[in-house]
């Protein structure tokens, strides 16, 4: 029977944690190095992580399938970090970061865990500063700020537009002072491929060395994943080439429960799809909605060059719909008005893309002033499209970029599997339906550097530090399932390529389970779903061998995985039978277009328990509101 | 809509391991001159498994040019010839129609090749390692707003931190030296209130992981520089220099 305790501590919000820290269970500092953990990941959470354990005493292990462990995707993150300094004298709080962060999960989180969130983000930008971060300044020598979506307040800290890059390298510099001092064990191109259970508690994981091809199995007394999020299973994406579910997936099906896996966030500004050959999408900060404008010409199969169609033509959408938003509208909003537009076959030469324009900001502030403002952006975007911004309107179109949903966490961000933690996107805790700009690395750092440290601490509090046999029954059996799986993949010898099924995949979710679905459309994608899954196992080819370097093996056993998680997308999708954040029913909307949520029926995280593949037991953690009232969020 | 594409001949480095011997293979494709290098790599692999041949394997990540994973030799260049760009962000409309391009892995001593494009770099992270950061504990933080740094100075330690860990400039270097890479980090951290209390005690220990690791030394051919990804200065090379002659001095306590 599955324990889905929220653990969350009595008291105040705002004690809580303060209070649960001074509960928790200590570990002598001379008994701390008899406890190993293994971290797999090395992003935000991961690196975070794995370093203050190492710091605290702890023998750490962390697991990369990078070459090095500063290549995670949290490097490419751009925008910001926000934290409730208030440096700006404008208003900000702890509190007003939890309210505006849950309420922009359209109150789909837990209420404690976004708190929390929002109360140890100071303590992430100090400890940043101190690690060397090269923040903007102000003339003075403070910190710099900038606004972001879903705030009235100035509480984002940035580096360019290279946030993520510098973060990520605070965190590996950390990370390496504790390699250097024996704490942390690296092992570098390490794929998780299972996760080790030894009476009922997370005992280890079995990985395969991606040079050599061997499986290799390594145990320790906890296990933290902090392995990011999903949003590959859309085939194309704004997540790296090699983001992944797998680690995620495989302990899931050891026994973590996967939380709200339909809250997966399509972000709308991304360049558009160039054409057949694209294998991945990439996304331009949704700063360019302050001054460029969005529209669609009026007209289906407008044919005309861009600069000859008349202002009479053109479809200003958002501005239309949403006087006092505009251009600004939340993610999910922008997005999905983009598709409707596009759906009508008013997109960009009838297909898929939309104009963000320029113009008349160049007319208002002139070019250089855009160009102070945008420069990089609009150089980035000459760069791939070989179009200039200044004199030809923009083209974007929403893409999947980050995914809320993850396995289930209790407060101290362990599983419903004992010692096993999740971290980072991987988890679903603080983001709700929605997830605000500038928060991925908040939640990514406050989880590594403020979290799983202490929380990890207290289960070894109850949990002695006895040696685990890598040798012992369970890890051999976790070793053979894997070599199993492996020689299966090579073994089909079909007549499509897993590049080709992924494809197909990422095609029907993208269309049903993605920026609107409804009921028909969800039932037919989940008979599609297994259908493909059936025909990946007969049909896909995949060459080399297991004991080699083999990218193609690797992408394979990612696919299948994604091939599960997909349909459990559409089921959780299905279940969700309202409107709210970024899943959007078609069903379930007022007369002008606009979210109905049901907090009646709906106010829970859906926690599924796999049986077995397309096949899951709903469990449902309510989620209870102690200091927020439940509103309709409104953007009009 | 229909595209026009583009025919190439592609001369591709394959080598099995990095004992075997390697050599050129020729690929025709014909690609969209909207597709970056590494979709065309995608499209060719792909059709390559379709056919049960072993892929060409190479290395890419992030594909908006800041992970730094990938890496490869095009006509001659790290990261091709266009400038302050990474292997991904290159496109195919910068070839002409009947083009023959020469793709190899990024050669140095110290980055011993795997397989075909992909090479070993993991002796850029045992630099790291040597020194690369400011001895701080989490949670030991002082407020972010007690260390003021002027913008001056955070602009300039944030260009020397931009650095992506590519090894680019080690594969354009003759010596294969990885002095920028080194640089960057020692001055990132010699411009900062942060990284003063380490400071000649890391530029040691750097630069001697870095001889180390079999990286060879600089002779001031500026090669680093101009195939940078990220245009990280040469001036980067002269701060680190300086503080390495202080330390000298202050470990013979001159």
């Amino acid at each position: 029977m599955m324990n889905l305790d929220s653990k969350v501590p009595k008291g105040n919000l705002s004690e809580k944690w303060t209070n649960h820290k001074f509960n928790m269970k200590l570990v002598n500092p001379a008994n701390k190095r008899k406890y190993d953990v293994i971290v797999v990941g090395t992003g935000l959470a991961g690196a975070g992580a794995a370093a203050t354990l190492g710091e605290l005493g702890y023998k750490v292990k962390a697991f990369t399938y990078h070459d090095s462990s500063r290549r995670a995707h949290s490097i490419a993150a751009q925008g910001g970090i926000n934290a409730a300094k208030d440096y700006q004298n404008d208003g900000d709080s702890v509190y007003r970061l939890f309210y505006d962060t849950i309420k922009g999960g359209d109150f789909r989180s837990r209420e404690a865990n976004t708190f929390r969130l929002a109360e140890v983000s100071n303590n992430i930008i100090d400890q940043c500063v101190a690690q060397g971060v090269p923040f903007a300044r102000e003339y003075g020598g403070t910190l710099a700020n900038r606004s972001f979506g879903g705030a009235q307040v100035s509480r984002t800290f940035y580096a360019r537009g290279e946030t993520g890059q510098q973060l990520l390298l605070g965190a590996y510099s950390s990370l390496n002072r504790q390699i250097k001092l024996g704490n942390v064990e690296m092992y570098h191109r390490r794929e998780m491929l299972d996760l080790v259970i030894v009476d009922g508690k997370a005992k280890g994981i079995t990985v395969r060395n991606l040079i050599t091809g061997e499986v290799e199995s390594y145990a320790a007394q906890a296990v933290v994943l902090a392995t990011g999020g999903y949003s590959n299973v859309f085939f194309l994406s704004t997540s790296a080439m090699m983001s992944n579910a797998t680690a995620a997936w495989r302990a899931h099906k050891k026994g973590a429960a996967f939380a709200n896996p339909c809250f997966t966030q399509i972000h709308p500004t991304c360049l558009p799809q160039h054409g057949e050959g694209q294998s991945k999408l990439v996304l331009m900060s949704e700063s360019l909605r302050n001054d460029g404008r969005i529209w669609v010409p009026n007209i289906v199969g407008e044919k005309r060059p861009v600069n000859e169609i008349p202002e009479s033509d053109r479809d200003y959408y958002l501005e239309r719909r949403y006087p006092s938003f505009g251009n600004l509208a939340p993610r999910d909003i922008s997005s999905r008005s983009a598709k409707y537009a596009c759906d009508e076959g008013k997109g960009v030469n009838g297909g898929r893309s939309v104009y963000l324009d320029f113009a008349d900001a160049i007319k208002r502030i002139g070019e250089p002033a855009v160009r102070e403002k945008y420069g990089n952006l609009f150089e980035m975007y000459e760069n791939i499209t070989a179009e200039n911004p200044y004199k030809v309107p923009m083209q974007i179109y929403p893409a999947p970029h980050y995914t809320m949903g993850g396995l289930w966490v209790d407060y101290n961000l362990m599983s419903s599997i004992p010692g096993l933690f999740v971290a980072g996107e991987a988890n679903f805790s603080d983001h709700g339906a929605n997830r605000l700009g500038a928060s991925a690395l908040m939640q990514g750092l406050a989880d590594g550097y403020f979290v799983i440290p202490y929380t990890v601490g207290n289960y070894f509090g109850s949990e002695k530090p006895e040696k685990v046999d890598v040798k012992g029954t369970e890890f051999n059996a976790a070793k053979e399932s894997v070599n199993e799986s492996s020689n299966k993949l090579l073994s089909i010898n079909g007549k499509q390529t897993v590049d080709d099924i992924h494809r197909k995949l990422g095609d029907l979710l993208i269309d049903k389970v993605g920026m609107s679905r409804d009921e028909a459309g969800l039932k037919e994608v989940i008979t599609k779903i297994s259908d493909l899954r059936d025909e990946f196992w007969n049909d896909v080819k995949v060459v080399g061998k297991s004991e080699d370097i083999n990218l193609n093996l690797e992408r394979a056993g990612r696919v299948a995985d994604f091939l599960e998680l997909g349909e459990l997308m559409a089921v959780d999708a299905l279940n969700r039978d309202e409107s709210c954040g970024a899943h959007f029913r078609e069903e379930h909307q007022t007369s002008e277009g606009e979210a109905i949520r049901n907090d009646d029926e709906f106010a829970y995280v859906a926690a599924w328990e796999f049986e077995k593949a397309g096949k899951w037991k709903l469990h449902k953690e309510n989620l209870e509101f102690e200091s927020v009232e439940l509103a309709t969020r409104s953007y009009k | 809509m229909k595209e026009t594409k583009i025919n190439l001949t592609l001369k591709v480095w394959r080598q099995e391991s990095a004992k075997s011997k390697g050599n050129f293979e020729e690929f025709k494709v014909a690609v969209s001159p909207h597709s970056s290098i590494l979709e065309m790599f995608d499209e060719l692999n792909n059709r390559l498994e379709l056919e049960g041949k072993i892929p060409i394997a190479f290395e890419s990540d992030c594909r908006e040019g800041i992970c730094g994973t990938c890496g490869l030799v095009i006509n001659g260049h790290p990261h091709g010839e266009k400038k302050k760009t990474a292997t991904c962000q290159m496109h195919m409309r910068s070839f002409k129609e009947g083009e023959t391009i020469y793709i190899e892995p990024f050669r140095a001593k110290a980055f011993p090749i795997l397989r075909d494009l992909m090479v070993d770099r993991s002796g850029l992270d045992k630099i790291q390692q040597a020194g690369g950061y400011a001895s701080f504990n989490t949670g030991s933080a002082p407020d972010a707003n007690a260390i003021l740094i002027s913008k001056e100075t955070a602009s300039l330690a944030l260009d020397a931190a931009e650095c992506i860990g590519c090894g680019a400039c080690v594969a354009a270097c003759k010596n294969s030296s990885a002095m920028l890479f080194v640089s960057a980090k020692v001055s990132q951290f010699a411009l900062l209130p942060q990284g003063q209390p380490e400071r000649y005690e890391r530029v040691q220990n750097m630069v001697i992981a870095h001889d180390e690791s079999g990286f060879g030394s600089c002779t001031n051919t500026y090669a680093c520089e101009a195939e940078c990804p990220k245009g990280i200065s040469i001036s980067n090379i002269a701060r680190m220099n300086r503080d390495y002659f202080v330390s000298n001095l202050k470990l013979q306590n001159v």
